[in-house]
């Protein structure tokens, strides 16, 4: 049982709030967020490593939350999904993937836009190859792709200030 | 006051392209899907599945697993004697198996505990004895002479045997100039929706009460067969339908997850969630079935078709499932695409020891469509003849009736045709043999479909209308859409808030739509064949005429004029052009006058003649108010070293007769074409002796962005006349016609033309290879003749 399993001292930086807590050893990412924690954005799609509907950022870098460890986010800055929109307003990748519909049944939504999020972070005014290398862990079973190409694209914009009338 | 604007005009909302009204939700992680609910007290549901694909059950030996500390329920077959199943002539498969197991897999048991490992050490501590019995993976297998049958009351292991025979077959046959002949097989695919199936039901021992939250695109369908299997009253059963992470028709019957989880919480009298991971998923399977496909047509030199024989094989697995339906949606949707006069068909749906499939998007007609436009391409190029003359040589006519009593009242497949030859470059880059610069060999393909918008007489007949929506408007001048119809991702919601937000001339802003709580929402069959944006979508726009008219009343007796003076400008209502009128807040609180908060219902019904007839086996079954048509064109570029194809473009036209929200409509399109673009390059699954080798995502493969290609998406209007707003469906037609456009651009490519699905690198080369050798035979017996 959990209970007996070994726990580790964990401090964290949880969507900007630091934090501290004891953790199984044994216990995943994701089930640390979205059960003992209670952020649910972070989804589970599969068995380990297959759909990348866990992803969130892990000092800035797209990781499966279902094939890492909360043991091992000691001294980590974790952002989830559920750490986008600020002062009332959806971050620019989420309003791409809202206005282009790039989320239909919206599962793996969270986990895309968390790897569009830190794809853009890095570079900033990606090709569409670019786009495809930086979600190729993601899967979607909804939209074909095509409009979380324009979502991307569309958040690429928006933060370059570029006129989405003239880029479209 | 309010202030009344001068230039006020109705809202425009049909025709607008805006996004899902629950958009914000799914893009910020706020939106709650069934996994998601996870309370304090729950229990951990776990199942335990068979080891063997086809045994008798000679014991369930769960008093090890009852006795560990933490376990507080454990349920087998014995705790539930009632079958389900979405058919009412078809409902033998139980929650858990019952004297015989038939699939490797199917449940046997269930635990509930108070944590994951707790019920894992549970399922461990169970012993289950049986005696094996010979398994059958294979239709052939099953349907051999000595083969045991898995079910009493299925002789043979038939579960159905379909066929029709209409018009002059033999005759057209005789008539025409080219008969081929040809067999394809499709592999088994599974829908691998993001979400994995999951449910938390919460019973209420003080009152016997049972509350189900479940993973489900057919709410009203659990709630039924919760009923039966639970033998509750329908009463003290509550049905909720969170957020839904997709369906494709994996979820469009009730599952034996939502029931074992039900039986769970009240054997162990509390919360039970149970969240089934992705390989069990794959297991409960009800994706589309293998099929065998057989196919024999004629043609004219002028490519008229004379006559067609089919023949479809379906290993349907263990349990009945859709399956009737599916087998005969096979046959009947042959009709309705093309003027076919003479058509013969025969169907088998066969049991066998592999999981049951079921009604996936563009359900029962996608392989029969595949091996029908695959023949057609290689009848036309052997004639000599343009394939896409070829189609529109055969096109009907509407108003139409085919063979089969299907009723055609809008056709846009011409338009479509037309957009994708011009738009694909189709007459210069078509039929050009031969390597480009590249190395690669390119080519073209096309192919059609069509799909029905809702099955014209539901499965459960019950004399009720097919769509009930109501609108709640209260003193806030807001407007509660109250619909069963289960938005699983496809826009649903936002669909049925569009067209009574059109009918009031109301800016969407005033809606909020509540779909999928049994005890708020009027019933509704749930989301497959197409059905909600033609039924629910007419019923919502009766809704909002019924709405409209209190509204005009009411203003109409405040302005002390007549209601048929009363012009509607959403926003505003007034009785003449140089009215000020009133503000639609005050129209709301006159019309809530001496009657408090309104509540208006809409329905819709399909017309009787759309039913079909009982002439022949089936003829009821496949017939719609409406049909969609797609026209698809495939580019290929193939590598002829490692045989792998890229799809380098896609250019789809779908006539939806009209798009209410083009935004939804294109991603509905794009969706299912490349749905079909993983059947027809990679998608299978694969068992061995029954266990199945492909039940995760990477062994199932499905594309990734990274092959994916741009889809040129074109939407035509050919405005069905009962259609809300001239609408049709948009989220399946197009799935079909990628594939065989797929393997015809290959065969226009290499000269090759691939047979069975999927066409995988390997399968390719081997066909490349075959014919390089046949070239070289051929070439040693000229060489060998001329030294003679």
């Amino acid at each position: 049982m959990s209970d007996d399993a070994k726990q580790s001292a964990v401090r964290c930086t949880l969507n900007g709030r630091p934090r501290r807590d004891f953790v199984p050893d044994n216990m995943l990412l994701v089930d640390f967020l979205r059960e003992t924690v209670g952020l649910t954005g972070t989804k589970i799609g599969c068995d380990g490593g297959e759909c990348g509907c866990c992803t969130v950022l892990i000092d800035g870098e797209p990781r499966h939350a279902c094939l890492t460890l909360a043991a091992v986010c000691d001294g980590a800055e974790i952002e989830t999904i559920e750490s986008l929109d600020t002062g009332g307003r959806l971050a620019a990748i989420q309003r791409g993937f809202n206005e282009k519909l790039g989320a239909q049944c919206g599962f793996c939504t969270p986990g895309m836009v968390m790897a569009a999020e830190g794809l853009l972070r890095e570079n900033p005014n990606p090709t569409d190859d670019d786009i495809r290398a930086g979600l190729a862990a993601n899967i979607c079973r909804c939209t074909g792709y095509v409009k979380i190409l324009e979502a991307v694209h569309f958040a690429a914009d928006e933060l370059a200030g570029r006129d989405k009338e003239a880029a479209a | 006051m309010n202030e009344i604007k001068k230039d006020v005009k109705p809202a425009k909302v049909i025709g607008v392209p805006r996004p899902l009204i629950d958009g914000p939700e799914k893009v910020s992680g706020k939106a709650l899907y069934t996994a998601d609910f996870i309370p304090y007290d729950h229990m951990v549901g776990r199942i335990f599945r068979s080891p063997v694909a086809h045994a008798n059950i000679i014991e369930v030996d769960t008093s090890k697993a009852e006795a560990l500390e933490g376990v507080l329920g454990v349920v087998t077959g014995d705790d539930c004697d009632e079958g389900f199943g979405v058919l009412p002539i078809a409902r033998y498969e139980y929650p858990m198996a019952r004297e015989r197991v038939r699939y490797r897999g199917e449940p046997v048991a269930a635990v509930a505990a108070v944590d994951v490992e707790t019920a894992q050490k549970a399922l461990d501590l169970i012993e289950f004895k049986y005696e094996e019995l010979p398994a059958y993976f294979t239709s052939e297998e099953a349907m051999a002479p000595d083969a045991v049958s898995l079910h009493e009351h299925r002789e043979g292991n038939i579960e159905r045997d379909v066929d029709y025979d209409l018009g002059d077959v033999d005759g057209g046959f005789a008539d025409a100039d080219l008969v081929l002949e040809r067999e394809y097989n499709c592999a088994e695919i599974c829908q691998v929706q993001s979400e994995p199936h999951a449910a938390i039901a919460e019973y209420d021992a003080e009152r016997d009460y049972m509350t189900v939250r479940a993973s489900t695109q057919v709410p009203f369908y659990v709630h039924l067969m919760l009923a039966k299997t639970l033998k509750m009253d329908q009463s003290r059963i509550r049905m909720i339908k969170p957020h839904i992470g997709g369906g494709f028709g994996c979820r469009t019957e009730c599952l034996n997850v939502e029931l074992i989880c039900a039986l769970l919480a009240r054997k162990a009298k509390g919360t039970v969630r149970l969240v089934v991971n992705r390989e069990e998923t794959f297991i409960t399977h009800r994706g589309r079935p293998e099929t065998d496909v057989k196919l024999k047509v004629g043609m004219k030199k002028d490519g008229t078709i004379t006559a067609v024989d089919c023949q479809a094989i379906q290993r349907g697995g263990a349990y009945g499932g859709y399956g009737i339906v599916t087998i005969l949606y096979a046959g009947s949707l042959i009709n309705g695409i093309y003027q076919l006069d003479a058509v013969r068909y025969n169907g088998l749906r066969v049991l066998t020891n592999t999981p049951p499939p079921g009604a996936m998007r563009g359900h029962g007609t996608v392989d029969v469509r595949y091996g029908f436009e695959a023949i057609l391409d290689e009848l036309s190029v052997e004639l000599g003849l343009d394939p896409i003359e070829v189609r529109r040589r055969n096109l009907l006519k509407e108003p139409y009736e085919t063979l089969n009593e299907m009723f055609i009242n809008s056709y846009g497949l011409p338009e479509a045709l037309d957009i994708v030859e011009k738009e694909s470059g189709w007459k210069d880059k078509r039929g050009k043999p031969g390597k480009d610069g590249d190395g690669k060999y390119r080519g073209l393909g096309v192919g059609c479909a069509h799909y029905p918008c809702g099955a014209s007489k539901p499965v459960n007949w019950t004399g009720e209308p097919h769509a009930t929506v109501h609108l709640k408007l209260d003193w806030d001048a807001s407007i509660t859409v109250l619909t069963g119809a289960p938005e699983i991702g496809q826009g649903s919601s936002t669909m049925v808030a569009q067209c009574a937000a059109e009918v009031l001339g109301l800016d969407m802003t005033r809606f909020q739509v509540h779909s999928g709580d049994s005890k708020l929402v009027p019933k509704d069959n749930g989301a497959y064949s197409s059905r909600i944006t033609y039924m629910v979508g007419n019923a919502s726009i009766e809704a909002a005429q019924n709405l409209k008219t209190i509204l005009v009343e009411a203003a109409a007796k405040k302005l002390d004029a007549r209601p048929e003076d009363i012009e509607c400008l959403g926003e505003v209502y007034r009785a003449a052009s140089q009215d000020e009128g009133l503000t639609f807040e005050e129209v709301v609180m006159a019309a809530l006058e001496g009657t408090g908060t309104i509540t208006v219902k809409g329905n819709f019904d399909t017309l009787p003649e759309s039913h079909g007839t009982k002439k022949f086996r089936g003829g009821a079954i496949g017939g719609s108010m409406a049909y969609a048509y797609a026209a698809e064109v495939v580019q290929v570029a193939v590598d002829p070293d490692t045989a792998e194809v890229e799809v380098e473009q896609v250019w789809v036209a779908q006539d939806v007769g009209r798009a209410l929200n083009p935004l939804s409509v294109e991603g509905q399109i794009q969706g299912s074409v490349w749905m079909g673009m993983g059947q027809a390059f990679c998608e299978g699954t694969r068992f061995h002796n029954g266990l199945p080798i492909t039940g995760n995502m990477l062994d199932y493969r499905v594309p990734s962005i990274v092959e994916s290609p741009p889809i040129d998406t074109h939407i035509v209007e050919s405005v069905d006349p009962n259609g809300p707003y001239g609408a049709k469906e948009a989220g399946e037609t197009s799935l079909a016609a990628f594939i065989p456009a797929y393997t015809n651009a290959i065969a226009d490519a290499l000269g090759v033309r691939p047979i069975d699905l999927p066409v995988t690198p390997d399968r390719l080369m081997e066909l490349i290879e075959a014919r390089e050798t046949e070239e070289r035979v051929a070439a040693a017996r000229d060489s060998s003749v001329a030294a003679e």
